[in-house]
């Protein structure tokens, strides 16, 4: 089965962001494919390279690029959230005149209209949220 | 279908407004805070109860065991799943509603 | 720019809202996914269960706590062809509230209506 997955919470603040990990971590391993993991509203925090969590904690933007390295898989931080939130990749950076940009390895942005199409071509679409 | 439902009680409404639409034949799995539904003892036993004959419930373990609570502690007739459970129930179910 | 999709597929999305405007976000950036969404030709429909209800509340003024009004862009719906918007009968009696208090035409919905609606639904998203 295809999964589309949408992430509503950033990393930490609420479980959202483990739930969805632990659940596409569950499900590679059963077989199945994750078609596209959604970051939308705070979920968009999902995708710094900037963050430094206590040693002995999870990295959970590292582990969302990690395991997509791994796996294919595609991470999307919806454009709009992510400009409303301040997170950036190069082009964006030019675009909107920025110093800077933070976006870790293994996402992209890019529009909702990523979203809408999870869900119509996954055959199953599941959302983490608070 | 299947119904997720993450949030405790207790914080906010949405076991209720899924329990009045979730129609007879539906699964439930209760997922982080959610877990807190499937207690025995609470002031919502009695709701859950009565709509296990008709609806399948089912708790994530891995929430459940953060939470310092394990199957002793849960209304009779709930199963207890792991996150590979969760991906079986996602899917056999065709129709995926998470409450959030 | 979007990819274009290979196929004609459509499906019966459903919108839940069940929180309220203004305290948080989530009513806002759904509304811009039901915008966007509309782009792509498939069945919408939005439902409003409990505090989600208030999104449609007239006379919403948010120029004193400076924030976007973006509940003028519920009556633009049927614009974009987004036209089944459900509303739960309970949760607006719970509030105090009635048809007249609303800016848009809806459908009011018993909880076996809301039911069947959100039943029939494939691919449902929750904000």
């Amino acid at each position: 089965m295809k999964f589309g997955i949408l992430v509503n919470e950033g990393p930490y603040q609420h479980q959202a962001s483990d739930s969805a990990f632990l659940f596409a971590k569950a499900a590679i391993e059963e077989g199945h494919e994750i078609f596209r993991v959604f970051f939308y509203h705070d979920g968009v925090n999902n995708g710094t390279r900037l963050a430094t969590p206590p040693q002995d904690d999870r990295h959970i933007p590292n582990r969302w690029s990690e395991l997509a390295k791994e796996h294919k898989i595609d991470l999307v931080l919806c454009v709009a959230a992510a400009q409303r939130r301040g997170m950036v990749d190069p082009d964006e950076m030019k675009r909107n005149d920025k110093d800077a940009n933070n976006i870790a390895e293994n996402f992209r942005i890019s529009g909702l209209g990523q979203l809408i199409e999870a869900g119509i071509q996954a055959d199953r679409f599941i959302t983490f949220g608070d | 279908m299947l119904h997720t439902i993450n949030k405790s009680p207790f914080e906010k409404n949405t076991l209720e407004t899924c329990l009045r639409l979730a129609v007879d034949g539906a699964s439930i799995l209760y997922i982080e805070d959610g877990v807190y539904s499937a207690v025995k003892n609470t002031k919502f036993e009695q709701l859950i109860s009565d709509k296990i004959p008709n609806i399948k419930m089912y708790v994530l373990e891995p929430d459940l065991k953060a939470r310092g609570l394990d199957k002793s502690s849960l209304i009779n007739n709930i199963e207890v799943i792991d996150y590979q459970g969760f991906v079986k129930l996602a899917v056999e179910n065709e129709k995926i509603q998470n409450w959030l | 720019m979007e990819d274009e999709l290979e196929s004609g597929v459509v499906k019966k999305f459903l919108y839940i809202n069940r929180r309220a405007p203004h305290g948080s976000i989530y009513a806002h950036e759904a509304l811009e996914v039901v915008l966007i969404g509309a782009a792509f030709d498939q069945d919408v429909s939005l439902a409003f269960i409990d505090d989600g209800v208030y999104q449609l509340k007239k006379n919403q003024d948010t120029s004193d706590i400076n924030t976007k009004n973006f509940s003028k862009t519920y009556p633009a719906l049927e614009m974009y062809d987004v036209e089944k918007l459900y509303v739960d009968k309970e949760s607006l009696e719970q509030r105090g509230l009635s048809e007249d208090d609303l800016m848009v035409d809806v459908k009011i919905l018993t909880s076996d209506e809301m039911k069947k609606i959100i039943t029939e639904s494939e691919v449902i998203l929750n904000f």
